[in-house]
């Protein structure tokens, strides 16, 4: 029993870390967001080069197969970073969409492709965050119609991986005739969204050779919010107790004031435990199936509620400089924002967690009238 | 990350799954502090004999005299609490006082302490808060004066859980008055029979007398009742501390909670309906198992970090802090859900869990204070774990006032 990373896995962040920091400093960050939302292709193919788009693509197609434990580790350190790079689309989702659910020749053509970094994909699980306004596909005969929101993925993304109403995952090219996509603004530039219109649009069935193929996708999708979450809290906090080290106030450094210490102290208590259980959610991922669902929704829902609390909190230690856009604190607070909302708020994740435990009829009648919360 | 056990381990699990359903019968009302019953000592007894508590505690000392094996006690306590079964005996004597004999302790104290204590025939009570004297715990003055063969004791301690009970006491005294006060301290054992020895309970938020007043008067105390060295007395306690700190919090605790909220919110109702049919109370509650869960994966990267020899110093700072704290928020939200019936109390009809809710919830609150409180566990989080700037001296202090 080893309740913990491997060295591997250590030194892999490790190296990470250093990369990204001589490659994606905060200037570099400003610059690269100065007009808006945008993917870093640049930075991208760095992530390539070090093997990280291949993870989660199987060893047949010159990925490394690993579990998405390792996946999730560099996820983390990407939201230490606020690394503006769409990773949880192409090098999550895409991947385990299609090793799950595409066919053979789907995997051939595309998984080498992710593993080089070449291919971008954007994806969309409207199911996942809740349908907003009248937004979803229906799928006739291959045909998918109407309207996704909030697609994640780059501008450069050939393929759409997206869900229907039915439930089914589809994968369209970006060059079908009928599609419309539209760049959405969030307050994160760091990531891409998008609205996408589909009319008539021609898409190919993600058939899983067994069970659904959407709700591990949803599951991983939400863990890998998760984990970046916990990487930018993480900066958060260590950004504010090195600032309360450093600025002096009433003749001595902010950080010895209690009233400081303990927002310090608190940030760190509630932090520190999140992270076992993101560990313990990326592993039942794979190593407990039956807990998949359940885990990643408490993992979002909790680290959603824990880092909204530390960019909050993280900020106010900077006085009012953490409020400026000089140390650029606002974009891991704008970062940890977008993950809360995405894949499904937290109260949206505690719903469905008390569903699969069964727990509530209420629930469960509507989940029976098709309305509930998959 | 592996979670899978190895044969050996899977084994082991199995026999303690075994051992729990076979002796059903035998469990002895759930634990409460003080003197333990005869079900409660006969149960440790077979505990102690099985291993699966004062495991690695030599047997000349009353304990099973097992090889340590971290992994066999996290089993243990995880099938004790999944099953509801009640665990070996803990109290003061045995989480806090043993440990500290067993490392500093001479042979006669070890001989001659620790076996009654395990057996649940000695009990004791923790000397260490006085009325000037509760965070600021070395600014003690029980004063113990040098008298040839003994020490003479004068002075007072307060919040002295069980002490009205107890057989024994371990003090905090003051032994030489002129020294920095971390440095004049030493540790002393002393029967609570000793003449000029007067306990006065005092009655606490939950209607009970938990703790008490010690009054000691020319308290005559033989100097072969010291641990470790005289002055040194300080760093004993710390040694006792660390084991408090490591007592207190426990996951599991609030596992074993969570599930008995479960129950509570499927079980009863409101308007006719469940309570877990009230969206409200059912997203509080998964707001909660989170946190369990997140406390409980904490508690096993704990005890993985321990088998790898490098333990995660944020990640054990904050097991008394947080766990504390959830288990009160756990008994909270129960009286939430019980609503007018969860104000039921003492002997009251329609009493649900014979009161346990409210008790809980009252005495988490001491646990919240007590063993280092709330505030001095964020000094210490902030401090020893992310290495923040310490309080500066009073006299360095800058003069209030100026503030914009
Ligand atoms: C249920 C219970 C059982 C107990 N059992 C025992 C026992 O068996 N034996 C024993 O010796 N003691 C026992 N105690 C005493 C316990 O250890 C003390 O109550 C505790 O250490 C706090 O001391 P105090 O009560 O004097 O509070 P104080 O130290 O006076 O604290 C009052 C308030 O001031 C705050 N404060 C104090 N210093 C600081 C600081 N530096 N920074 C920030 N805030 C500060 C505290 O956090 C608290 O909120 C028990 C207490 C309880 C509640």
């Amino acid at each position: 029993m080893d309740f913990g990373l491997s060295e591997q896995q250590l030194s892999m962040q490790e190296s990470l870390r250093r990369y990204l920091q001589q490659a994606a400093g905060l200037e570099h960050l400003r610059s690269v967001v100065a007009d808006g939302p945008v993917h870093d292709a640049t930075l991208w193919q760095g992530l390539a080069d070090m093997g990280l788009t291949g993870l989660l693509v199987p060893q047949a197609y010159g990925g490394l197969g690993l579990p998405l434990m390792d996946a999730v580790l560099v996820q983390e350190v990407l939201g230490e970073f606020a690394a503006p790079v769409c990773f949880t689309a192409s090098a999550i989702l895409a991947p385990l969409a299609l090793a799950l659910a595409g066919s053979d020749a789907q995997q051939e053509k595309w998984l080498p492709r992710l593993v080089d970094g070449s291919l971008q994909v954007a994806v969309c699980i409207t199911d996942a965050g809740g349908s907003r306004e009248d937004a979803g596909v229906t799928a006739v005969n291959d045909k998918l119609n109407g309207r996704l929101m909030f697609a994640l993925g780059a501008a450069s993304a050939e393929l759409l991986i997206c869900s229907c109403r039915e439930g089914d995952l589809y994968l369209v090219h970006r060059d079908a005739p009928g599609l419309e996509w539209t760049s959405m603004r969030s307050v994160d530039d760091t990531r891409c969204l998008w609205e996408i219109k589909l009319r008539e649009v021609a898409a190919e069935l993600l058939l899983p050779e067994a069970g659904d193929a959407l709700a591990p996708v949803s599951a991983a999708g939400r863990i890998a919010l998760a984990a970046d979450t916990l990487g930018a809290a993480q900066t958060m906090l260590d950004k504010a107790v090195a600032y309360s080290c450093e600025r002096q106030q009433f003749d001595r450094l902010i950080g010895s004031f209690q009233a400081v210490k303990h927002m310090c102290a608190e940030m760190a208590a509630e932090l520190e435990p999140c992270r076992a259980l993101l560990w313990y959610a990326a592993y039942a991922y794979d190593a407990v199936p039956d807990k998949r669902t359940l885990l990643a929704c408490h993992a979002k829902a909790h680290l959603g509620e824990v880092g909204t609390s530390i960019a909050r909190t993280a900020t106010e230690v900077h006085g009012g400089m953490g409020f400026t856009d000089l140390l650029g604190l606002h974009y891991w607070f704008k970062r940890i924002g977008f993950n809360r909302q995405v894949l499904g708020s937290p109260d949206r994740l505690r719903a469905q967690a008390a569903r699969v435990q069964g727990w509530g009829v209420q629930a469960d009648r509507l989940m029976e009238q098709g309305g509930g919360y998959r | 990350m592996d979670l899978a056990y190895s044969p050996e381990h899977k084994k082991f699990q199995e026999e303690v799954r075994d051992f729990l359903q076979q002796t059903q019968p035998q469990w002895p009302p759930s634990r409460t502090v003080g003197r333990a019953s005869p079900e409660a000592m006969r149960w440790q007894a077979l505990l102690i004999e099985r291993g699966y508590t004062a495991r690695s505690i030599p047997r000349e000392y009353g304990g099973h005299g097992g090889e340590p094996d971290l992994l066999k006690s996290h089993i243990i306590a995880e099938e004790f609490a999944r099953a509801g079964a009640p665990g070996g005996l803990a109290g003061q004597g045995i989480s806090m006082l043993v440990p500290t004999l067993l490392e500093l302790g001479t042979p006669e104290q070890k001989e001659r302490y620790v076996k009654p204590t395990l057996l649940g025939e000695m009990l004791w009570c923790q000397g260490y808060s006085e009325p000037g004297a509760g965070s600021d715990l070395a600014s003690l003055r029980t004063s113990a004066v040098d008298e040839g063969d003994d020490f003479l004791v004068n002075g007072q301690k307060i919040w002295t859980s069980t002490a009205h009970e107890a057989d024994m006491m371990f003090a905090l005294v003051r032994t030489e008055p002129d020294a920095p006060k971390h440095r004049g301290i030493s540790y002393l054992l002393l029967p609570m029979s000793t003449p000029g020895i007067e306990v006065r309970p005092l009655k606490t938020m939950t209607g009970h007398a938990e703790f008490n007043e010690v009054f000691f008067t020319d308290v005559r105390v033989p100097k072969s009742s010291i641990v470790g060295n005289r002055g040194e007395g300080w760093q004993v306690a710390n040694t006792t501390l660390k084991f408090e700190r490591g007592m207190l919090g426990d996951p599991n605790e609030a596992g074993r909670r969570f599930n008995d909220l479960v129950t509570l919110m499927q079980e009863e109702t409101l308007d006719g309906l469940s309570l877990m049919d009230n969206p409200l109370l059912r997203d509080s509650l998964v707001r909660l198992q989170a946190k369990v869960l997140a406390m409980q994966y904490n508690g096993m990267r704990l005890l993985s970090g321990e088998l790898r020899g490098e333990v995660p110093a944020i990640a054990r700072l904050i097991v008394k802090l947080q766990g504390c704290e959830l288990n009160h928020q756990l008994a909270a939200l129960a009286i939430d859900a019980l609503g007018e019936l969860g104000l039921l109390y003492d002997n009251s009809p329609r009493l649900r869990a014979e009161g346990a809710w409210q008790r809980k919830y009252m005495f988490d609150l001491g646990l919240i204070i007590g063993g280092g409180t709330a505030q001095i566990q964020k000094n210490i989080i902030a401090e020893r774990g992310l290495g923040m700037p310490r309080e500066p001296k009073l006299a360095a202090a800058p003069q209030s006032g100026g503030a914009r």
